[in-house]
């Protein structure tokens, strides 16, 4: 440790600390724009000169190493005048337009300004003018010209995005923030950009000019599409939500914001919400009153009940639903007598159902993710699934952390990675390959992989393994949504107990753990997602579903609403429901509704409504609770959220509830299962997750976002005779969808690559197995 | 003695003089009393009666809807709404002043950056019905093209102090 004097304050700082970081530990501010503490030192903007004794001139304090004894001031007559020196310099090329900024009111050079700027300019000449250009739907380069040069952006791009994006080109006067020529900013954190930029060069499009920052009233929230559970700012106008920027977190989100946390708000203000309830009368959509609609659900499910029977009702619902709201819907099912409840909608198989020790989870807290050395990762699109995990994994891997990827795509992950990319049916195998190189390693057996032959990629990732001390098996979204996720997770975890590490899943929806501890499963009698409908039931609640974009097999869901008698759509939007539903009830989404989230790290996050439902929309939880009252079912008198969330959790404290543990043996053919022509590997793409991110338009505009394609390595498209960029007709199940194909060296030989989740692929089958492909 | 004092001043009519006296000077002297409507007092050049948004030279509005007048206004006067125009400039899409609830303080027009709203030296101004005291952009527009040279005139003179 080292003592130094700061303005007079004794400060004791660690060796190699800065002069900024023990003025920041003092509570002392220096006026700085270049700096930022999560990014590489770069000491541009000169704006954090100080006083050192001793020294001939002012020093940057962001710079400056300490050392002991120092003496540093930094209002002293010497260091104003530095920093005024810098101010002047950098207001002469600035436009003096706050007025019309988005950026006014909460921009950092105002502030400094208003310090140490002088009254008036004393710069006459002509201002240096940037001219706009275009880098992509999400941020506004529209007001280049106030940029000040502190490559905060660019620096983002490297350290923190892994992607560098935006560059310094030309040189002194003509240097300007760019990307290059003609690209788009396309990575997953883009928005970070916004907040990191201290004028308003980098501004968001979708808010431009559409409010200024004193008029907003902040709202604490969680977001609700990963299972990070990144704390949100929701930020509001005449009960409308404008923007959200992120609440400083260092344990979830640090003070970042994916993307798709920070845009997807503009699904919320969509046109196609729905406001009123509605009921289908001899085909007619008309707008009723709630007690009608609610009365005419509760009747339409008793006289099901008593007709056909309790089996034939089922709900479905989104792991993106609050942990309220599913509670009270399986409290519902289970209250009239069926057991059919889920939330799992993309997971195929439900082997592991009653064999859980617990709720499925990370495994372990987020922000340790940081200090493992070795990586398993396990199907994941890991960069599109959990944009802010995977920067941690990456922050871990440049730290010298080895990461390790099994999966059946080859997605640029932006880092250093030892990779087995292999097709879906070979996945299982793989990973037991890796786990008997593991068990040869550590001279250990493990019983039932004796017909395994390890290859050199899974004893390249072994090797890895077994020399790691602080080793994580992850298993991502596509690995838990796998035909065999049971067996995927069985061998994980004996891989994980082999090299005495963590073993987890990385959640795939805001409250895929909340989902368990609410207890919306089936009941021991009951149906899971798969078997509901394959096998259609009467009646069917849906809780926020889109059966033809959130379920595994989109094709046999909608088949399944299609036969129905009754279908109760609660939903936000006005959806394809419309076509095979018979009542509508319009509920609030999480800005307007309070409610709680588990994390993927069982962290219990309740938030409160930010602003009123729209229209006619009711939080789900009353309407859920409301319908159990119509039903004369017991337990349904609950009167706030907090209650709901107390009666489903009984406490805080959830540890005990987590548990990765499943009781299965392992079951592993050996070599790869005689699978049949191509195999389809299907993505739910970024901004395809949830029914809120579906409908915002500016995500919709990315290049993440981009029409689905068919994709397929170059040696299969040759194999087929079809030529990149060509339409192909792509079949599933009975039926078939045109896109384009499209050469991509990361889907394995003998797969096909065709995104779920989106509309134009809606009416293909299961996320996983055999597709056919030929020229259109 | 005091009687004989009284009996002569009443008899000698002194203190009605003395009433006419005050009479008579005033009658003599400068009038001040303003004969309004015939009359008008002078006003200074920082009147602050009905307001108007200005336009440029070249007939562009001024206004580039920063909202400080909303945010400053004490009685909650000013209601704006921007939207981008379809060359890219910030512009107002509503701008309504609701001068039932306006104080007259002058804040508004202060605070602006660009010399945009300001209140004129008109001040007869009447409604008949709550509504006709709620002034629109276009009805403040005409406001400012009507009597411009009077308030450019004003912000001439005010300039030296500013």
């Amino acid at each position: 440790m080292i003592k130094i004097e700061i303005d007079g304050k004794q400060v004791e700082v660690e060796r190699g600390a800065t002069v900024m970081d023990a003025a920041r530990k003092a509570g002392i501010h220096i006026p700085h724009f270049c700096y930022h503490k999560k990014l590489s030192i770069s000491a541009n903007c000169r704006m954090c000169l100080v006083e050192v004794e001793k020294a001939p001139k002012p020093l940057p304090a962001c710079a400056t190493p300490t050392a002991e004894g120092m003496k540093v001031h930094t209002h002293s007559a010497m260091a104003v005048k530095a920093q005024q020196g810098v101010m002047e310099f950098l207001l002469i090329n600035h436009p003096l337009d706050c007025p019309i900024c988005d950026q006014g009111g909460e921009c950092m050079l105002q502030d400094e300004a208003m310090g140490y700027g002088g009254s008036a300019s004393r710069y006459t000449e002509e201002k240096r003018v940037v001219k706009p250009k275009s880098i992509g739907p999400l941020i506004s380069t529209e007001e280049m010209s106030r940029c000040i040069q502190c490559t905060r952006c660019v620096r983002f791009g490297q350290e923190i995005a892994d992607m560098m994006e935006l560059g310094m080109a030309f040189r002194t006067e003509h240097s300007e923030i760019m990307t290059f020529v003609n690209s788009t900013v396309d990575s997953e954190l883009s928005g970070n950009m916004i907040d990191l930029c201290p004028v308003g060069a980098l501004t968001s499009k979708p808010y431009r000019y559409t409010a200024r920052s004193w008029e907003l009233s902040r709202r604490k929230s969680i977001s609700p599409h990963d299972g990070l559970g990144s704390n949100l700012a929701v930020q509001i106008k005449n009960n409308r939500v404008i923007r959200v920027t992120p609440v400083e977190n260092e344990a979830i989100n640090e003070c970042w914001l994916s993307d798709k946390d920070r845009f997807a708000y503009e699904g919320l203000n969509s046109t196609e919400r729905l406001t009123q309830p509605m009921l289908k009368q001899n085909g007619e959509w008309i707008e009723v009153e709630w007690q009608v609609a609610l009365e005419y659900v509760a009747n339409a499910l008793k006289q099901v009940k008593s007709s056909a029977g309790a089996e034939q009702i089922a709900a479905l619902a989104t792991p993106n639903s609050t942990l309220e709201e599913l509670y009270l819907l399986q409290k519902l099912l289970k209250g009239q007598g069926s057991g059919n409840v889920d939330f799992r909608l993309r997971q195929s198989d439900f082997s592991a159902d009653g064999k859980r020790a617990g709720a499925p989870w990370l495994g372990m807290p987020v922000a340790e993710i940081n200090s493992r050395d070795r990586f398993l990762i396990v199907g994941s699109f890991l960069r599109k699934d959990q944009p802010l995990l995977a920067q941690r994994i990456r922050q871990a891997v440049k730290a010298g952390a080895h990461a390790n990827i099994v999966h059946s795509a080859d997605d640029a992950l932006l880092m250093k990675a030892n990779k087995a990319i292999v097709a879906p049916s070979a996945l299982a195998d793989q990973l037991a390959q890796i786990c008997k190189a593991l068990a040869t390693a550590k001279g250990q057996a493990v019983a039932g992989l004796e017909r395994v032959t390890v290859g050199s990629e899974a004893a390249a990732i072994a090797r890895s393994l077994a020399s790691g001390e602080r080793v994580a098996v992850l298993l991502g979204n596509f690995a838990q949504q796998h035909p065999q996720a049971a067996q995927l997770a069985v061998l994980a975890e004996r891989i994980a107990a082999l090299c005495s590490g963590n073993f987890g899943f990385l959640g795939e929806a805001a409250n895929s753990v909340g989902g368990y501890l609410a207890g919306a499963l089936p009941a021991t009698d009951g149906m899971n997602a798969a078997q509901m409908l394959a096998a259609p039931r009467k009646a069917y609640v849906l809780l926020n579903v889109e059966p033809e974009l959130d379920c595994a097999d989109s094709q046999q869901a909608m088949v399944a609403m299609q036969s129905a008698d009754l279908v109760v759509a609660m939903s936000a939007y006005k959806h394809r429901a419309t076509e095979y539903a018979d009542v509508l009830l319009p509920i609030a989404p999480f800005s307007e509704t309070s409610g709680t989230f588990v994390s993927t790290e069982g962290r219990v996050q309740s938030f409160k409504g930010a602003v009123r439902p729209l229209g006619d929309a009711r939080p789900a939880w009353k309407v859920l609770r409301v319908l159990g009252n119509l039903l004369d079912l017991a337990g349904f008198d609950q009167d706030s959220s907090e209650a709901v969330r107390d009666e489903a959790l009984g406490g805080q404290d959830v540890t005990g509830r987590l548990s990765n543990h499943l009781d299965l043996p392992l079951q592993i053919q050996g070599g790869t299962a005689g699978q049949q022509g191509l195999q389809r590997v299907a993505d739910v793409p970024i901004y395809a997750t949830d029914a809120i991110v579906r409908r915002a338009t500016a995500l919709q505009q990315t290049a993440d976002a981009a029409m689905p394609a068919a994709r397929m390595a170059a040696a299969e498209l040759q194999r087929l005779d079809i030529q990149p960029g060509a339409s192909v007709k792509v079949s599933q199940g009975g039926s078939s969808v045109l896109l384009v194909a499209k050469a991509d060296e990361g889907v394995p030989v003998g797969c096909l690559r065709i995104p779920t989740g989106c509309a134009e692929t809606a009416a293909l089958g299961p996320m996983f197995g055999t597709i056919t492909v030929e020229r259109a | 003695m005091s009687k004989l004092v009284k009996f002569f001043k009443s008899f000698l009519l002194l203190e009605l003089l003395k009433g006419m006296s005050v009479t008579g000077r005033y009658f003599f002297a400068r009038h001040i009393t303003v004969e309004y409507p015939e009359e008008k007092t002078p006003q200074g050049f920082r009147f602050r009666g009905l307001h108007a948004q200005r336009r440029y030279a070249n007939g562009e509005e001024r206004c580039i809807a920063c909202k400080l007048c909303e945010a400053v206004c004490p009685a909650l006067a000013i209601k704006i709404e921007v939207a981008e125009r379809e060359d890219g400039s910030r512009r107002t899409s509503l701008y309504d002043i609701d001068l039932t609830k306006c104080i007259f303080c002058g804040f508004c027009e202060e605070s602006c950056p660009v010399d945009a709203i300001v209140e004129t030296r008109v001040f007869e101004y009447h409604g008949e019905n709550r509504g006709d005291l709620y002034y629109t952009k276009s009805m403040l527009l005409a406001n400012g093209d009507k009597h411009e040279a009077q308030i450019a005139r004003d912000r001439l003179a005010d300039a030296q102090y500013r």
